[in-house]
């Protein structure tokens, strides 16, 4: 644990703060139907272009079920209409290196996976998608799925802003203006600082190179239209990648600045979340002890996994391998264990799932950080929008039970929190342990689950149980090992997909419902503080609690087993 | 019914809308812009006599006692730059140990070190890309001899091709100080 890396780490953290402040003020204003920016004189005119063609009247407003209701129907046309274009893949344009037809259940899996901004990834992109099917049929869900997760944090932080209404926002307003000048602008500028890294973004057929050791080896090198799909798949926290290596392959991830970059550009959208939470509620503070309780999770995770990294792998250690810098296997070198460390515990907190390195690769702990985060409901910042609406779910949870142990109605900025308001809570929370324990005990304990196995023993359970914990979280990154490709793992992934993503989504929106009809009864001396330290301690108290509680037993057959069988045993699988 | 239908209106229309703006308008803007830059968003391919050798960018695997060579890899046969692949070994797995143990002697033999010297992780370890461009300089540095002996140069002359062609940490913080095999190994054969 060196001294560069504890100063990235620093000045990562300095940048996120700097940056949230601005970002929380964006969010506000794209948020709000009438919110005035300066890409006005560029947008408005498209922006009502939009409305006019869709029949949406951006002066009203939907009730919850209404809102719910246009999110599932936009979700299922994109999902229906990648499905399309990957199975007719070989008849479309764009194709030049011939790719065929995706077949279905892969079509079916990677439809869903991008429609929940899980982005799993069956397949290895460079051997499977023309060049149409990447900037079409996967990136457009890069940036609707993006805008539907921040369109729901939106109408929950609404809800709990408002006082007696029936409405909590249009879906469509927000969906239409997230993109102009959200999403859009920071993509675009965000891929031309990606291309002067060396990120490539073209239309050409790959490369073929004579070799310089001996030019009758050819290698044919990937080309396509790369740097605005990444761009895109940063900052929406989606994480598929163009290539099959994602963020480790030398052109999705040229180099260390690129890297710092990408991994700032997953938590921006997070981290101005909980400003905008804060100035929406006009109880700044508490958007700050919200912040406050997902970075010092954020920092538990770095240190856990970089310190196992570093620490590297006695195994090889003893086979002749220098100790330092610690475990490369699956590492770049440009990145090493920090940055490995980092990257993986950044595109996990949050449900991005990009990766730089192969966590299957990495030491027991190391491991266990992501698929941990995963597990936690990747509410450290978490996916864009995704990882706000979250974290509040906890914040109530936690409120009701502060309230519990002091025999008061919890109260929530205002708002008592009811019996409906705990039961629709404990509902999504419910729903990914279920869908992940559920799933894993099944593929474990059938052939279809362990054929597709890369590694044996507890590391073998592991890849199984990040799967699942994976797709269920919409995060999409890997164990990589497992070779999932197969109808049985295809079917059952996207199904944990589609649970973990709308089956969460919908309490979700009936929670922000329910608090939007709530009178706000101003603040006495004995509403629950959420802006202090116990706050923060009981939130975060909160999220451990529930994540250990639920997955302690799982994880101990898997990483935690590992660990102890390679520092005290001599046992390989 | 008339709700239903102007919601999937709605979805549709938008969809098809954001598909314009987000994935036509866009990429070919980012292409548009690209051009300002081509040798990088065209791939930085390196050329030699009117064919590509490579890319600066992309790894390649050297075998000749001459060149320095790359790290494993996991890339289809190896450095298949249209299959990138780390090997998703865990650490326990007994490929993985194996795989390491034969690799540190075949390092130590073809570099002249004893039994007892550790090797370089990342000279006995695959990469996550598959085509991961560069190795350490401790790597470099244990390969030197070797290279300069097959070569006829002095360690020196080797040494400092070496030396121009490591890359720092970049702005002396971010990364890893490391060394690119394929513009080394090009510059060892005067093609650069």
């Amino acid at each position: 644990m060196d001294i560069y890396g504890w100063i990235e780490l620093v000045l990562y953290v300095v940048l996120l703060l700097a940056l949230t402040k601005p970002m929380g003020l964006w969010l506000f204003k794209v948020l709000d139907p009438q919110g005035k920016t300066f890409l006005d004189p560029v947008f408005r005119p498209v922006e009502k272009g939009f409305y006019r063609l869709m029949g949406v009247d951006p002066q009203s407003e939907q009730d919850w079920k209404r809102y719910a209701f246009s999110l599932l129907a936009f979700s299922l046309v994109g999902g229906l209409l990648t499905y399309a274009l990957l199975r007719l893949q070989h008849r479309l344009p764009l194709n030049p290196q011939a790719m065929g037809a995706v077949p279905d259940h892969l079509a079916f899996n990677t439809a869903i996976s991008f429609t929940t901004n899980t982005n799993w990834q069956s397949y290895g992109g460079e051997s499977t998608m023309s060049y149409l099917s990447q900037m079409l049929a996967l990136a457009i869900h890069n940036f609707t799925s993006a805008a539907a997760g921040i369109a729901v944090a939106a109408a929950l932080v609404r809800g709990i802003a408002r006082s007696c209404s029936k409405t909590v926002g249009n879906f469509w307003v927000d969906l239409v203006r997230l993109h102009l000048y959200l999403l859009l602008p920071l993509a675009l500028a965000f891929s031309v600082f990606l291309m002067s890294q060396g990120m490539i973004q073209n239309f050409k057929p790959y490369t073929t190179a004579r070799t310089l050791d001996n030019g009758a080896v050819i290698q044919s090198i990937v080309q396509g239209p790369m740097a605005s799909q990444v761009a895109i798949k940063m900052l929406g926290t989606n994480g598929g990648g163009y290539t099959n290596a994602n963020a480790a392959h030398p052109y999705e991830n040229p180099t260390p600045l690129s890297n710092f970059l990408q991994m700032l550009a997953i938590f921006l959208i997070p981290s101005g979340l909980t400003y905008y939470l804060g100035k929406m509620v006009k109880h700044q503070r508490h958007g700050w002890a919200v912040w406050g309780a997902m970075t010092v999770l954020f920092l538990a995770g770095v240190l856990v996994c970089w310190g196992a990294e570093v620490h590297g792998n006695p195994r090889l250690q003893a086979a002749g391998v220098v100790s330092s810098p610690g475990n490369m296997e699956g590492k770049e070198v440009r990145f090493g264990p920090f940055e490995s460390a980092l990257f993986a515990t950044i595109t996990t907190d949050a449900s991005c799932g990009a990766v730089n390195a192969m966590h299957d690769s990495f030491t027991p702990l190391g491991g266990l950080v992501p698929m941990l985060n995963i597990q936690l409901g990747e509410v450290v910042f978490g996916g864009v929008g995704a990882g706000l609406y979250g974290m509040l779910v906890f914040v109530v949870l936690t409120v009701f039970l502060a309230g519990l142990m002091v025999g008061r109605t919890p109260e929530y900025l205002g708002k008592k929190i009811e019996s409906y308001d705990i039961k629709v809570s404990v509902i999504a929370v419910m729903v990914l342990i279920f869908d992940i324990l559920c799933f894993t005990a099944w593929a474990v304990s059938s052939k279809w689950g362990l054929a597709g196995l890369n590694n044996a023993g507890p590391h073998g359970f592991s890849e199984i149980l990040y799967a699942f914990s994976s797709t269920t979280g919409n995060n999409g990154s890997a164990f990589a090992g497992l070779t999932a490709n197969t109808p049985w793992y295809n079917t059952t992934l996207g199904l944990s997909m589609v649970f973990g993503r709308f089956l969460f989504i919908v309490p979700v929106l009936a929670l922000a419902g329910s608090m939007a009809k709530k009178k706000l009864v101003p603040e006495s001396a004995g509403s629950f503080p959420v802006s202090d330290l116990m706050f923060v301690v009981l939130l975060v108290g909160t999220i451990l609690i529930v994540g250990a509680l639920s997955f302690f037993p799982a994880l101990s057959l898997g990483p935690i087993v590992e660990h102890f069988l390679m520092a005290e045993s001599n046992l390989l699988f | 019914m008339n709700r239903l239908f102007s919601e999937f209106r709605a979805s549709i229309v938008s969809t098809l809308l954001l598909a314009i703006v987000c994935c036509g308008a866009y990429p070919l803007a980012v292409y548009g812009i690209g051009r300002v830059f081509p040798a990088q968003a065209d791939g930085s391919l390196l050329r030699e006599g009117g064919h590509v050798i490579g890319s600066a960018l992309i790894g390649q695997s050297f075998s000749g006692a001459g060149y320095f060579h790359s790290r494993p890899s996991a890339a289809g046969q190896g450095y298949d730059a249209a299959n990138s692949s780390g090997t998703n070994l865990g650490p326990l797995s007994k490929k993985l140990i194996d795989d390491v143990t034969g690799r540190v002697a075949d390092y130590r033999k073809e570099n002249g070190l004893d039994n007892a010297t550790p090797v370089p992780a990342d000279a006995v370890t695959s990469s996550a890309s598959g085509l991961d461009p560069h190795i350490s300089p401790e790597n470099a540095r244990y390969q030197l001899r070797r290279v300069a002996a097959a070569r006829g140069l002095t360690q020196g002359a080797v040494q400092a091709k070496i030396d121009a062609n490591t890359e720092g940490r970049q702005f002396g913080l971010f990364g890893q100080p490391r060394v690119n095999v394929l513009l080394l190994n090009l510059e060892l054969d005067g093609k650069r």
